[in-house]
Parts: C-alpha cells; structure tokens; sequence
C-alpha cells in the first residue's frame, strides 16, 4: 500500500501525472489515494520530489 | 456564478488566462474555475521566459520582471564554466505570482468570470460529448454546463482522462522537479546558469535563475528513470550545502515537468486541454510558458469559432490540434528527438565538449562558434546541447 508523510506533501501534482490507475485525488491541500483502484506500482513514491509517499508491505 | 456558460476553463495559469481572455474577446461567455484560493500562487516554475516568446501576446511590465537576462553560464559535471551571452534577445526571470495574476485580469477584462476555490470533480457527458463540469466551489458541489470545456489543469489533469484523452506522463518523460527560492546569495545579477551532468541532476539538469536583491531560484529535475534511487530533494540539498551553504531557503517547490511530445490530438467532443495538460512544454528545457500561452491563444480562438459555429464536435476542434501542430507542435517533436539523444550524454561527453568550448574566448561565443570549436568532441550530439543550453 502507498502511504503519504503527514505534513509533507506539497500538492505539486507529479504524481497524479505518472499514476497509470488514475487513483490520487489532489485538490488545493488535501491528498488522497483511492485504495481500491490502486495498483500499488509504485510510480508515484518515485516521481515524488521531496520523498513524500512511501510504500509498506502491509496487504490491502 | 451562472450554472451555464459557452466555454469553462478549467485552471487560471497562463494558458487557461490566454483561453479565456481570447474567447472571452469574441463575445463569447467564458467562466474560469481555479481550485487553489488565489491565481499565480503556489508558484511551480523556475520563472524563466523569453521576450520575444512573450510580447507575441502582452507587453512585459515592470512589476512581472525580477532580473533582465543576458548571458547564460553552463557548468560541467567537472565544475569547467562556459560563460556566453544570449545573441540577439533577453530573457526575464518573472515573478510568475503577478504575471499570473495580471493575465487573469486580462481575461476579466475582456469579460470572462473567474472563481478560486473552484475545484472540478468530475465531467458532465452526455451522449459521449462533453457538456460541462461537476465542482465544489467553497465546498458545495455544483453541476456547471458549458457548451465546451477548456482543460488547462497542468501537469496533473484529469480532466483530459476523464474525457477519454490519454494524458498519463511515461516516468522517462517526467522530469521531477523541486526549486528553492533563495535569499543571501551571491549570484550574477543577468546570468542564468545551468548546471549539467549527473553529480546535479541524473537526466535533467540544474539552474541558478536570479532574482534580483541577492535573491534566486535554484532548482533541479531529475529524470523519472533516475528518480528512483535518490530524490529531486536529496541532490538540491547536496548543491545548496557545497555551493550557497549560507543561503537562507525562504520558499520550496515542487512539481512534475512532463518532457514529451504534444499530446497528438488533445481535444474530443466537447473538450480540448491547453497547456501543460497536454504537455505543451518544450521537451529539452522543460520550459512551458510560451507553449501554454501560445496554445491558450489558439484554444481561445477555436473555442470562440466552435460557440459561434454552434460546433462543439471532435471533428470541428480538430482543427485545434492541427493549428498547434504548425505552430509549435512539429519543432517540439524535434525537440523531443533531440533531448532523447541528449539524455543519452555522460559526464564524460559534457566534460569533453566543455573542455573544447572553452578554448573560445568569451568575446568570440556566439552559438556559431561554439559549435564549430567542439564538433571535434561529439560530433553528432553537439548542437543539440547547445540548443538545450541557449533554451532554443
């Protein structure tokens, strides 16, 4: 499951660019992955820019 | 705000301003919904733009200019400078926060409405055609039609999905991005410097844009093939504690830059997407002012014929995409084939045509030259560096 830091994200947007599932809902500051629609690739921890996603093991 | 409009555009940055203001022009009802609470801000852009890129559609003021640029630096991987002047224009670093906020204005002026805190959840389609929008404005949901929508959400838009476009950014054309505003700096007052290679910025690269007052924008994007080891953070971080240790960081940004090709045919019934949306962005500098406000003006102009012509079809605003197609879109594809090659580069190819370009005495470095004295360190790939480091 993809997680978000509390109190890190800056809203850029990167990563609903990149997400293939289009599950992030980004609006002026609030951040939300739709769970049931991700597919846990992962691209968006990586495109993030300032290390605010993260991936856990822990099953859906 | 109405709960019908001709044209809704989708976002208030310089590509959905020049959309409305040109629509708005031709008599035609245009309606603006931004999500954040104020135009131009958060600011995600390094600033940098072109003046003759910019006065094709407004004459650059004052209080938009923060630094006048009239040379450019390009740094090595091995620290080697190669300092130049830019031949035969400027540049400006903006204070995009202002220029942002006085296109919206222009857009009001010629008649369009504008609401922030607008945030648009959804499409209204109907028989396969776009027809408006579903939002929230201050929070309460709303369903807003419009005989066209005008997508110009950025990098992140769903709008484009929503209507079937497929704007999803392959992580080898997204450039990830961060910027410090910084204070207390020593930096030089009408250079713009670019820092390339991968002890900066693995597949993208760094620049140093000043600000005026010991002020700069220092940022980077890295590559999303690259990104995935260290991020855009950790090699800012790096840079600022070796070069500017004393620097006061006053903001950070982030964002996605999407470095591709146009989007072929960002439009469909009902709908087209201007700007970053449909990655209208020179793919080999990352920059995207110019291209979101040229295809703002074009998208305006299309929008404004297909309410006239009582024409919202795929068919009729094709001709959107093929008007974007000459005008900018076939030399962003070139571009695109040549940032590929460029990618290609290592450290030790910037290193060996730094190496060579500085044998020209700085007097002497126009673009020509340059280029003659380093076809001997790479031949094929030369221009095109030069090209990305002159931002052609």
């Amino acid at each position: 499951m993809i997680h978000l830091k509390p109190n890190r994200c800056d809203f850029c947007g990167a990563c609903v660019a990149v997400c293939p599932a289009d599950c992030i809902i980004l609006k002026e500051a609030d951040f939300r992955i739709d769970q049931d629609i991700c597919i846990d690739c992962s691209l968006c921890v990586i495109i993030c820019p300032i290390e605010a996603l993260f991936e856990s093991t822990d099953e859906k | 705000m109405k709960s019908e409009y001709d044209v809704i555009v989708v976002g208030g940055g310089p590509a959905g301003s020049m959309a409305a203001k040109m629509a708005a022009e031709s008599s035609v009802s245009v309606c603006i919904l931004e999500k954040d609470r104020d135009i131009g801000y958060p600011v995600r852009c390094g600033e940098a733009v072109g003046e003759v890129g910019l006065r094709q559609f407004v004459e650059p003021r004052e209080s938009w200019i923060a630094a006048t640029i009239t040379d450019f630096g390009l740094i090595s991987p091995e620290g080697i400078r190669i300092n130049t002047p830019f031949s035969g224009q400027h540049g400006y670093i903006l204070h995009r926060r202002i220029f942002d906020y006085d296109l919206a204005k222009m857009a009001a002026d010629a008649g369009a409405e504008i609401y922030t805190k607008a945030y648009v959840s959804g499409l209204v389609i109907e028989d396969g055609a776009v027809k408006g929008v579903e939002a929230e404005y201050l929070g309460e949901p709303r369903t807003i039609r419009a005989k066209l929508v005008i997508g110009a959400d950025g990098v992140e838009s769903r709008v484009g999905r929503w209507a079937g476009i497929r704007t999803q950014v392959r992580m080898k054309d997204m450039e990830s991005c961060i910027q410090y505003s910084v204070g207390n700096v020593d930096v030089e007052s009408h250079r713009i410097d670019f820092y390339v290679g991968s002890p900066y910025a693995p597949g993208g690269y760094l620049w140093v844009f000043p600000k005026g007052d010991r002020s700069a924008n220092v940022g980077l994007g890295v590559n999303g093939q690259f990104a995935g080891e260290k991020s855009a953070k950790y090699y800012l971080d790096r840079f600022m504690a070796k070069y500017f240790p004393e620097a006061a960081i006053l903001t950070t940004m982030c964002g996605g830059v999407p470095c591709s090709q146009p989007i072929k045919d960002p439009s469909t019934h009902g709908l087209i997407l201007v700007g970053d949306a449909a990655h209208h962005v020179n793919p080999m500098t990352g920059g995207g002012i110019i291209s979101g406000m040229k295809a703002g003006w074009i998208g305006g102009q299309v929008a404004a014929e297909a309410i006239h012509a009582n024409d919202t079809s795929h068919h009729f605003l094709q001709r959107y995409s093929t008007r974007i197609q000459k005008d900018f879109g076939q030399t962003h594809n070139r571009f695109y084939r040549i940032q590929q090659a460029i990618i290609r580069l290592d450290d030790n190819d910037f290193n060996k045509i730094a190496t060579k370009v500085q044998r020209v005495p700085t007097s002497a470095r126009t673009l020509t030259k340059i280029f003659k004295a380093c076809v001997a360190s790479k031949p094929s790939l030369v221009l095109d560096v030069i090209k990305v480091f002159a931002g052609i």
